[in-house]
C-alpha cells in the first residue's frame, strides 16, 4: 500500500459523511482503509461516475504491496498474497497461506480417491471454527497427457477443492486444462524451457500460473517481468525448495530476499511465493523422518513468507501441526487478547448444573467453553481478569488467586449459595494449589477438575452426578 | 526459385485459390534468416520489436503449412491464442498481450536492513577450572547483529539446547516418560543420561520440590542436588527453583552458594518475587540471571532495568524469558513478543539487547502433543500421540528460534534432535549431500 496515514486517503473520498459503510465520517472509514479492515467498494458514493477517477486512483494507491492471486472458483476458493508487512506486528499477515497436498497420475484409482476423500475431509475444530486443508496437487509422474487428465478428472469428480496443475511439460499441462481449465487451477511451472508454451497456456486459458528458477532469483525476475509484460498478472513464484544442508539455507535466505524486494517496492517480484516442503520426501527414505522433515520445512517456510505449501505426508501429525502454525502466524495480532471477565452460561445451567472457572485469556476460554459445549454439558463457566494470562501461567505469575476469583465472582453478581444448590466451585487441575485460599476467600467448597478441559467430560462422569449433589 | 519474395507474398498468392486442398510436390527453398545482432543483450524494447516481427514471421509460415495440408495447429500442441485458426481471437477493443519470445532479462536487487546497528549482548554460561569453575566447556549465546539465519549478517553462536531434570518424578506424557523412567527418581543419573544419550547442551535442574504445597524440601537439602548435578556432568547448568515466589529466593540463593564459580543461569528473577535476592545472590557467586516476565515487552524492559540499575547485575550476566506459549496455546503472542523484543534490540534498545531463553517444553501442556484422541467428536482423527507429541515440541521450538530466541529448554530426545538439525541447518554448520529438485515433480515419493 502507498498510504501510510488516513488523512492521504481522505483526501479521495467524497467527504459527505453520509455513514453508508458504517462508520459516522469518511475520516473513520479512511483509518479503516488504512489499516485495511474495510474494502473501498464498502463506499457507496465513490462507486458512482463523477468520482470515478478518485476511485481507480485511490484503488491503485490502497493496492497491498504483494499481488493477490486467486486460486480455484466459488465457495472454495484460495486467495494469497497480499501482504503490506515484513512482521505480522506491524499490521497483520493476511490471507493464509494454502497448504496443498498431492497425489499422482500414477495412482491406483481407488488409493487415489481415497486419498483424496481424506484430504477434503481432513478438519479440526479450534476456537469456535473448523481448521482444514485447502487444495490438491495434482503431480505428472507418467509425463503422459492423457494419463494427467484422467487422474485430473477424477480428482475433480471427488473433490470442489482448488487445483494445482503439476508438470513441466506443457503437453501434459495443456491435457489437464482441457479439463480443468474452468476451474482457475494454478499451473506450475513455467521454468527456463518451457516458458513460452506455459505462457501461451496461461493466456489460453486465463490461469495464474507458477514460475520455477531453483535457487536463481534474476531467472525468477526475469520470468515475472516477461509474464507481466505478456500481460500475465496472476503469478506465483518458487526459487525452489532444496530440502536440506547449506542448500535449504540458500532457499530460506531466497525467500527473505523475495519477500523483502516486494514490500520494498520491486512490482516484478511482489508475488505469492511458492514453497514444496515435499522435496523432503526426496532426501528422506524413512516415511516419519521424511514427514517430520517436511513438517520442519512446511512450518519455517509458513513463518517466512510462503504463501501457498505443496505436501506430501497426510499423516495427522504433519497436518494438525501444519495447519496449527499456519493459524499462529496468519491470526490478526490486532484481535483481542481476552474475553470480558463475565459468568457465562453454558447450555442451559440450573441450580443442579457444576460452576467451572477459567482465565479471560480468549485462547483457554474458548477452549474449555468449546470442550463443556460439544460435549452437551451445561454448567456456569466464569472467566476471571487475569489480564489474558492462561492459567498455569497466572497462577505462576500471580495473575489468577482466590482474591481475583472472589472478585469474579461478586462482579458478577453470582453467589454461589443463592445460584447453586450445592456451593461448590471447580479450579482448574493447573489451579490446584488455590484449593485452600479459594474455600477461605469464597466460603464455598472447592474441587479440583482436570488439568485439561477436554477431560471434563471423562471427570464429570466420576465426580459431579446430579443425584448425589443434591 | 532466386526471386526474393516475402513470406507474406507466398501467403498472398494462395488466398484467392479457396478450394485448395493440398499441394503436391511443392517444396520450399532457400533459408529463412534472422539476424539479430548487437551482442551483450538486447534491451528489451529492442527484443520487443524483434520478438514481435519473428512472432509475425512465424504466423506466416503457419498460414502456409496450413495451406500445403499440415495440421499446423497440432504441431503447436494447440498452444495458444493468436496461433491456432481462431482460438483466443483479440476481443475487439482490448490490448492484445503480445507473446515474447526471449526473456526480458532482469536482476533482483536486495539490501541489508540499515536499522539493525546493534549487537545483542554476548552471555557465557559455565566456567572451565581456567575462570574458577568445573565445566569442561562453556557455551556463548547472543552476540547477534540481524535476525537468526538472516544474510544481512553471520550469527556468532548457534542456538544451545538445555534438558530439564526434577528433583523429584513429576507427571509426563507418556511419549516423554518413557525415556526417563530409570532415572526418574535420581537427579544425577538423570542429567548424565541426558548428555551422554540425548546430547543435551546444558542440563536445567528445576528444585520443584522445594515448593511448600508440594514438598517443602528445605533450601539446603535443594542445594545438594544441584552439588550432585555439578558432579554428574561437565556442562554447565540452569538452576530452576519451583515458581513458588516466596520460597525461590531462598532456594536459589543457597543453590548459588554451593555452585559458586560455575556460572549457572539462575532461574528466575520475575517482577512478582524479591528478584533483588535473586540477583544479589548472581553477583555474588557468579551467575546469570533468568529475567522471566510473561508475554509483555513493557515488562521486560521494566525488570531488565531494574536488574541493571537496581541490581547492579552486569548487562553480560542477563538471560531473559519471555515466556513461551505452546502451539495452538498462545504461540502467536509468544512469537511475535520475542520478534519485536529482537527487533528492539537490534535496533538499539539497550533494554531489549538480551540473549532469550525458552521453556520449549510448555508444549507438552497442548492436549494435541499427549492426549490419546481428540475430545472432540467432530474432530478427523488425530492419529499416534507417539508422533504428535515430539513434533508439537519441534514446532513450537522452531517458530520461537525463528523469532530470535538462542537457548531452549527441552524434554524429548527426538524434539531435541531434530530441533538442532533444522537449527545448526539453518545456521550454516550442515553439510548435506545436495539434492537435485530440477525434476521434483516426476519423482516417486
Amino acid at each position: 500500500m502507498k498510504l501510510n496515514s488516513p488523512l492521504q486517503a481522505y483526501k479521495f473520498l467524497p467527504g459527505t459523511n453520509c455513514g453508508e459503510c458504517g462508520e459516522v465520517t469518511c475520516m473513520a472509514f479512511a483509518s479503516h482503509l488504512i489499516d485495511r479492515s474495510h474494502k473501498l467498494t464498502d463506499c457507496g458514493p465513490i462507486l458512482v461516475d463523477k468520482f470515478k477517477k478518485k476511485y481507480a486512483e485511490l484503488e491503485g494507491l490502497l493496492a497491498p504491496e504483494i499481488r493477490e492471486v486467486e486460486i480455484g472458483v466459488g465457495d472454495n476458493i484460495v486467495k494469497i498474497g497480499g501482504d503490506d508487512v515484513l512482521y505480522r506486528h506491524k499490521l497483520t499477515f493476511f490471507n493464509q497461506n494454502a497448504l496443498a497436498y498431492d497425489v499422482w497420475d500414477t495412482m491406483d484409482e481407488v488409493d487415489l480417491v481415497a486419498r483424496v476423500e481424506q484430504i477434503r475431509d481432513f478438519k479440526k475444530f479450534y476456537v469456535g471454527e473448523y481448521l482444514t486443508l485447502d487444495m490438491i496437487a495434482v503431480r505428472s509422474v507418467s509425463d503422459d497427457p492423457k494419463t494427467f487428465a484422467d487422474t485430473v478428472k477424477m480428482v475433480m469428480d471427488t473433490t470442489d477443492l482448488p487445483l494445482v496443475l503439476c508438470s513441466f511439460n506443457p503437453k501434459v499441462l495443456k491435457a489437464g486444462l482441457e479439463v480443468a481449465g474452468d476451474k482457475n487451477p494454478l499451473i506450475y511451472a513455467a521454468n527456463k524451457d518451457n516458458w513460452r508454451e506455459v505462457a501461451g497456456l496461461a493466456l489460453e486459458y486465463k490461469v495464474p500460473v507458477g514460475l520455477f528458477a531453483p535457487n536463481d532469483l534474476d531467472m525468477l525476475k526475469s520470468l515475472a517481468k516477461t509474464f507481466l509484460e505478456m500481460g500475465i498478472e496472476n503469478l506465483v513464484l518458487d526459487p525452489g525448495t532444496f530440502p536440506t544442508g547449506k542448500d535449504l539455507r540458500t532457499t530460506f535466505h531466497n525467500f527473505l530476499k523475495i519477500r523483502r524486494a516486494g514490500i520494498g517496492g520491486d512490482r516484478d517480484i511482489a508475488f505469492p511465493i511458492m514453497a514444496v516442503p515435499l522435496t523432503a520426501w526426496m532426501a528422506h527414505d524413512d516415511p516419519v523422518s521424511a514427514s517430520y522433515w517436511e513438517t520442519v520445512v512446511a512450518s519455517m517456510f509458513t513463518i517466512k513468507y510462503g504463501d501457498i505449501m505443496l505436501l506430501h505426508s497426510i499423516e495427522p501429525y504433519a497436518l494438525l501441526p501444519e495447519m496449527h502454525i499456519r493459524d499462529t502466524i496468519y491470526t490478526d495480532p490486532r484481535k483481542p487478547v481476552t474475553v470480558d471477565p463475565a459468568m457465562y452460561e453454558v447450555g442451559s445451567p440450573t441450580a443442579d448444573s457444576p460452576v467451572f472457572l477459567t482465565t479471560n485469556f480468549a485462547l483457554t476460554y474458548y477452549t474449555v467453553e468449546s470442550d463443556i459445549s460439544s460435549n452437551g454439558i451445561d454448567c456456569y463457566l466464569l472467566a476471571v481478569d487475569t489480564d489474558g494470562i492462561g492459567v498455569e501461567a497466572a497462577v505462576a505469575g500471580g495473575q489468577l488467586t482466590a482474591a481475583k476469583i472472589k472478585k469474579g465472582l461478586d462482579d458478577a453478581g453470582f453467589n454461589l449459595k443463592d445460584k447453586t444448590n450445592h456451593n461448590i466451585i471447580i479450579l482448574p487441575g493447573l489451579a490446584a494449589r488455590l484449593q485452600g485460599d479459594v474455600e477461605d476467600e469464597v466460603g464455598s467448597d472447592v474441587m479440583i477438575g482436570p488439568p485439561d478441559s477436554g477431560r471434563i467430560p471423562g471427570w464429570m462422569e466420576v465426580n459431579w452426578s446430579r443425584e448425589e449433589k443434591k | 526459385m532466386t526471386k526474393k519474395i516475402k513470406l507474406s507474398d507466398i501467403t498472398d498468392m494462395f488466398k484467392d485459390m479457396g478450394d485448395i486442398e493440398a499441394l503436391e510436390g511443392v517444396t520450399i527453398e532457400g533459408d529463412i534468416e534472422l539476424d539479430i545482432s548487437g551482442g551483450g543483450g538486447l534491451n528489451p524494447a529492442l527484443a520487443y520489436a524483434l520478438g514481435h516481427e519473428t512472432a509475425q514471421i512465424s504466423v506466416h509460415l503457419a498460414n502456409i503449412s496450413r495451406m500445403l495440408g499440415y495440421p499446423v495447429d497440432q504441431a503447436f500442441g494447440g498452444m495458444g491464442a493468436g496461433m491456432g485458426a481462431g482460438a483466443g481471437a483479440p476481443v475487439a477493443g482490448m490490448p492484445v498481450p503480445s507473446r515474447l519470445n526471449e526473456l526480458i532479462s532482469s536482476k533482483l536487487e536486495v539490501g541489508n536492513v540499515e536499522e539493525w546497528k546493534h549487537t545483542i549482548q554476548e552471555v557465557t554460561l559455565g566456567a572451565t577450572s581456567a575462570d574458577g569453575g568445573s565445566r569442561k566447556s562453556t557455551i556463548t549465546i547472543g552476540g547477534e547483529n540481524a535476525l537468526p539465519f538472516y544474510f544481512d549478517a553471520e550469527m556468532p553462536h548457534r542456538n544451545y539446547v538445555t534438558m530439564d531434570v526434577f528433583d523429584m518424578p513429576i507427571g509426563m506424557a507418556k511419549a516423554v516418560k518413557m525415556n526417563y523412567e530409570d532415572v526418574i527418581n535420581d537427579p544425577a543419573e538423570w542429567a548424565k543420561k541426558v548428555v551422554r544419550d540425548f546430547n543435551a547442551d546444558m542440563v536445567t535442574i528445576h528444585l520443584i520440590s522445594t515448593d511448600p504445597l508440594i514438598n517443602d524440601t528445605p533450601a539446603r537439602d535443594a542445594a545438594k542436588v544441584v552439588e550432585d548435578v555439578l558432579q554428574a556432568v561437565d556442562v554447565p547448568i540452569v538452576i530452576g527453583g519451583s515458581g513458588n515466589p516466596q520460597k525461590d529466593p531462598e532456594v536459589l540463593e543457597k543453590a548459588a552458594e554451593v555452585a559458586e564459580g560455575e556460572r549457572c543461569l539462575l532461574a528466575s528473577a520475575s517482577l512478582n518475587l524479591d528478584y533483588e535476592r535473586i540477583a544479589k545472590a548472581a553477583n555474588d557467586y557468579g551467575h546469570a540471571v533468568l529475567s522471566w516476565t510473561q508475554l509483555e515487552i513493557n515488562a521486560q524492559k521494566e525488570l531488565n532495568r531494574k536488574l541493571m540499575k537496581q541490581c547492579n547485575v552486569p548487562r553480560e550476566n542477563i538471560v531473559m524469558d519471555p515466556t513461551t506459549a505452546a502451539l495452538g496455546y498462545g504461540l502467536d503472542y509468544a512469537y511475535t513478543n520475542m520478534e519485536r523484543i529482537r527487533l528492539a534490540g537490534l535496533m538499539g534498545d539497550d533494554e531489549l539487547t538480551f540473549p532469550m531463553s525458552s521453556g520449549t517444553t510448555n508444549a507438552w501442556g497442548a492436549r494435541e502433543s499427549w492426549m490419546v484422541s481428540s475430545p472432540l467428536k467432530q474432530d478427523s482423527d488425530w492419529g499416534p500421540r507417539e508422533y504428535r507429541g515430539p513434533i508439537w515440541e519441534i514446532v513450537t521450538g522452531l517458530s520461537l528460534a525463528l523469532a530470535g530466541n538462542d537457548l531452549f529448554m527441552m524434554m524429548h530426545p527426538t524434539s531435541v534432535q531434530v530441533l538442532k538439525e533444522i537449527t545448526q541447518t539453518l545456521f550454516g554448520s550442515i553439510e548435506e549431500e545436495p539434492v537435485d529438485i530440477t525434476n521434483w515433480i516426476g519423482a516417486e515419493v
